[in-house]
């Protein structure tokens, strides 16, 4: 078997992973992205990537803040706007009770010193979403918000990472992690990799990598699907989804409509793929055509879910390993991962190499979710 | 309520009408869903309305044979739906369907999957000209509406049906420009360790000789061996070029360009439900693995006619007649000694229909062209990629069919694959130098066809109720 040693071991070849190691790289280290199947395989290719504050849970809207900035800078970054444009992102209230919901979002947000959503009536609502239904009564919008094109975002953070030097090995699973002296050892398919810094991005199978080190995070799996229309005319700017309701409702540059918004097909992590359901997907359809009758006739061509990795509190695991120096978790996005590339990518890029991060992952520690040692497992219900 | 069927059978051609018959005479509950109006699948399509015509006369006694099978299926008491789109399988089995706008999902036992072949895609500069069209596009619109072209047609292709369509456009009053016969040279040679097969297969080797001498006697001129197929115009079909087996180039008036290089099994839907498949060598395309009842890898799922491989009509009903013992067995209503007893002459009937085929594949291989486009030649209708935009997107890493999808968008349109899939996976082993059953074929994603928004919200709405 040959030994092969670089300064990162990046597990996982998704979005996540590439954003690490492209900016580790930029400081002049050698990094290795393994891959068990071909980047962007799994969640950062069926994302819906929306690009989103709006709605955010507070303990993770700091870090979604700073990415948003970066995300306004993109080409600073990878080269390319990724597709991303800043269209907004609406959250409209069907009735009084939903618009008393966002109103008590917006003020608490706007009392804790947040201006990034803000209340809009009838009319604005009208003016941004002409061919929205009549019986819309509100919306909060974020201004700055939008979405981005998935495979044009895989494109500009793989060739990014290449040029800054990032050795990508594809169709490679890690099998096993294991300490070498300073450093860990990550056996694979194809020989091991040697490096004192570990970057566990494995998306959905992050915990299996996790117990490699020790360490016994708990997590789900979340299913999350979509649906693609044919090509339209082009009849929608922001990404639209309803208060309340399941649905994620926006047009691509392309034309077609991306269609989601948490509706849950059945995930499989041993075999890697996930079911569509299509009775789930009908609620979806629904609430489509519900808020846009226009609509009804459009063909849809394509379903797919994805997989990836869901934590009890629904807000992600970044930052060191408890049990594993050296070691550092990026996963668990729970569905709106796709928006937090650029700046979790920086704040390991922190990490690995002062220690230390300003950033703002204090609510994102993986102790948080982890019994503490020698406590009497909970028994599972 | 979902309604319950014994068995649902998808396709009501040679294969699902036979399947249908056979199930009822076991007593079983069918129902059987097609997207067209009337039975006849593509072979007999619209048979009871026009076999008693002039125009069934002139499609000949192949055509009219049809008539039969569709009395006894109408009389079998399978309900029969059609105008009806399935459009999801999920185990259990539950099979979605649209039909007039409304959305339905209905749960079966075992599914019977008879959903024939598709013409095989066959990109060539120009082919998406309005003006060129399919043999088998062009045969639909004779059969359903007695469409002729007022202008003579150039048809290009190989296999049998070019053969079979210009005798019936020739009976149909209908003028042929040029016959361009792409059969790689030599085809008598490469059949004939198949002799013996052709003699006892010598029914079908005699039509086919019928229609050629047909073809002949009308003065149809046939270019032989022809290689680079070129269709030309500004906005529309206006010139064809082709090089014939003498190595001469030639450009030619054309208005309608007929192409045609043999069919391939429909696989969409059993590889939407995984099941396993083979690749066939010979005709460069993959086929499911059943067994003798034409169960696939799925218990419950059969596959009867030439979505089991291509076998023509008359083997699609005894397949489709084995299908149904099968079941009968699997579900008790047969012993295992009783369905061996009916189906043992069947299994005999069909393997003398299926004789002649390797002696078909060898007269009539794929040319080679196909798969390999020039650069500029669309091989994604409906995203207007290029050959060589997947040649070029071919070069990162190694990518196999689903990344190109993701890199290029090739596939992703409302064919859903149906066009470009073989071509895509041709490219990419070109490209890498591996065999294509290795670089495989698309994942097919829902829904099996496209359906609307409306649709769909109108199975949720369908299901509330309940
Ligand atoms: C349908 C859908 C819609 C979404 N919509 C949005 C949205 O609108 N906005 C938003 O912000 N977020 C959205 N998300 C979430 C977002 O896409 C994800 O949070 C993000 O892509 C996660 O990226 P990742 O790199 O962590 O994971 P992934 O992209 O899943 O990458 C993990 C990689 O690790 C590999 N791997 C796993 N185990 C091993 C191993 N042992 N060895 C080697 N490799 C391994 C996997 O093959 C995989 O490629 C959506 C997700 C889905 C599924």
């Amino acid at each position: 078997m040959n030994a092969r040693s670089c300064d990162v071991i990046v597990i996982g070849g998704g979005l996540h992973g590439l954003s690490a190691a492209l900016q580790v790289a930029r400081h002049g280290k050698r990094v290795v992205v393994i891959e068990r199947h071909w980047v962007g395989r799994h969640a950062s290719g069926a994302t819906a990537a929306g690009v989103r504050t709006l709605n955010r849970d507070l303990g993770e809207l700091d870090l979604s803040l700073e990415a948003m900035d970066m995300w306004h800078d993109m080409p600073s970054l990878v080269g390319d706007d990724c597709g991303f444009h800043a269209n907004g992102q609406i959250c409209v209230a069907e009735t009084p009770k939903a618009l008393a919901a966002l109103e008590a979002r917006v003020s608490g947000l706007r009392a804790s010193g947040y201006t990034h959503e803000e209340l809009i009536g009838p009319d604005e609502l009208r003016r941004l979403l002409p061919e929205l239904s009549h019986h819309c009564l509100g919306a909060s919008i974020a201004r700055r918000d939008g979405a981005a094109d998935p495979h044009r975002a895989l494109r500009a953070f793989r060739h990014s990472a290449e040029a800054a030097g990032v050795t990508i090995v594809e169709h490679c699973a890690v099998t096993g992690l294991e300490r070498a002296g300073q450093d860990w050892r990550a056996l694979t398919e194809a020989g091991a990799w040697t490096a004192p810094y570990v970057i566990n991005a494995a998306g959905a199978w992050s915990a299996r990598v996790a117990a490699m080190v020790g360490d016994d995070i708990p997590l789900a799996t979340k299913s999350s699907m979509m649906m693609v229309s044919e090509r339209l005319r082009p009849f929608i700017k922001p990404v639209v989804a309803i208060m309340g309701r399941s649905l994620s409702f926006k047009q691509s540059d392309q034309g077609t409509l991306v269609i989601g918004g948490g509706l849950q097909g059945i995930p499989d992590l041993d075999r890697e793929t996930s079911t569509a359901r299509m009775q789930v997907l009908a609620k979806g359809a629904h609430a489509a055509t519900d808020l846009f009758p226009a609509v009804r006739d459009i063909r849809i061509v394509r379903v797919w879910a994805g997989l990836e990795a869901k934590t009890e509190d629904m807000l992600p695991i970044v930052g060191p390993s408890p049990n594993a120096p050296g070691v550092f978790h990026a996963f668990g996005f729970s569905g709106h991962g796709f928006e937090l590339v650029p700046v979790v990518g920086a704040a390991l890029t922190d990490l690995v190499l002062r220690g230390h991060t300003d950033r703002a992952i204090g609510n994102l520690q993986a102790q948080r979710l982890m019994r503490p040692a020698g406590a009497t497992p909970e028994r599972s219900s | 309520m979902k309604r319950e069927f014994d068995v649902v059978v998808i396709g009501a051609g040679p294969a699902g009408m036979s399947a249908a018959i056979g199930l009822r005479g076991q007593g079983l509950s069918v129902l059987v869903v097609d997207e067209q109006a009337a039975p006849g699948g593509q072979i007999w399509r619209a048979v009871e309305a026009v076999a008693g015509t002039p125009t069934g006369k002139l499609l000949g006694d192949e055509y009219r044979a049809g008539l039969d099978l569709a009395a006894r299926f109408r009389a079998s008491g399978a309900v029969y739906q059609p105008q009806t789109q399935v459009w999801q399988i999920e185990p259990g089995w539950h099979v979605y369907m649209t039909r007039d706008g409304q959305a339905e999902a209905v749960r079966a036992n075992q599914i019977v999957l008879a959903l024939g072949a598709q013409e095989r895609p066959a990109p060539f500069p120009g082919w998406t000209l309005p003006g060129v069209l399919t043999v088998g596009a062009a045969q639909i619109l004779l059969k359903t509406s007695r469409q002729v072209p007022s202008e003579p047609v150039w048809v290009a292709g190989s296999g049998p049906l070019p053969l079979l369509y210009m005798a019936q456009l020739l009976r149909a009053g209908g003028k042929i420009a040029g016959w361009l016969d792409t059969s790689p040279p030599g085809g008598w040679r490469r059949a004939l360790p198949w002799a013996g097969a052709a003699l006892a297969g010598w029914g079908d080797v005699s039509k086919g000789m019928a229609w050629l001498r047909e073809i002949k006697a009308a003065g149809v001129k046939r270019v032989r061996g022809v290689t680079a197929l070129r269709a030309l115009g500004d906005g529309r079909l206006q010139e064809v070029e082709y090089t014939g087996g003498d190595g001469k180039t030639v450009r030619a008036p054309a208005s309608v360009l007929l192409s045609h290089e043999g069919v391939v099994p429909s696989i969409h839907m059993t590889r939407a439900l995984e099941c396993d498949h083979s690749w066939n060598v010979q005709q460069a395309c993959l086929t499911p693995n059943v067994d003798e009842w034409g169960q696939t890898s799925k218990s419950g799922v059969y596959v009867a006619g030439d979505g089991a491989g291509i076998g023509g009509a008359q083997a699609a009903c005894v397949r489709g007649e084995l299908a149904a013992i099968g079941i009968a067995q699997q579900t008790g209503r047969l012993t295992p000694q009783a369905a061996l007893g009916l189906a043992a002459p069947l299994h005999e009937k069909l393997a003398g229909l299926l004789r002649l085929r390797p002696m078909l594949d060898a007269l009539y291989p794929p040319r080679a062209s196909i798969f390999s486009p020039p650069d500029d030649t669309i091989v994604c209708r409906c995203e207007e990629l290029t050959a060589g935009d997947i040649r070029k997107a071919a070069a990162i890493g190694q990518p196999g069919p689903n990344q190109i999808k993701s890199y290029t968008r090739a596939g992703m349109g409302p064919c859903q694959g149906r066009q470009c899939g073989y071509t895509i996976a041709h490219i990419l082993a070109a490209e890498q130098n591996r065999p294509v059953a290795e670089v495989g074929f698309y994942r097919i994603r829902p829904p099996l066809k496209p359906l609307t928004l409306g649709e769909l919200a109108s199975l949720d709405i369908e299901e509330e109720k309940a």
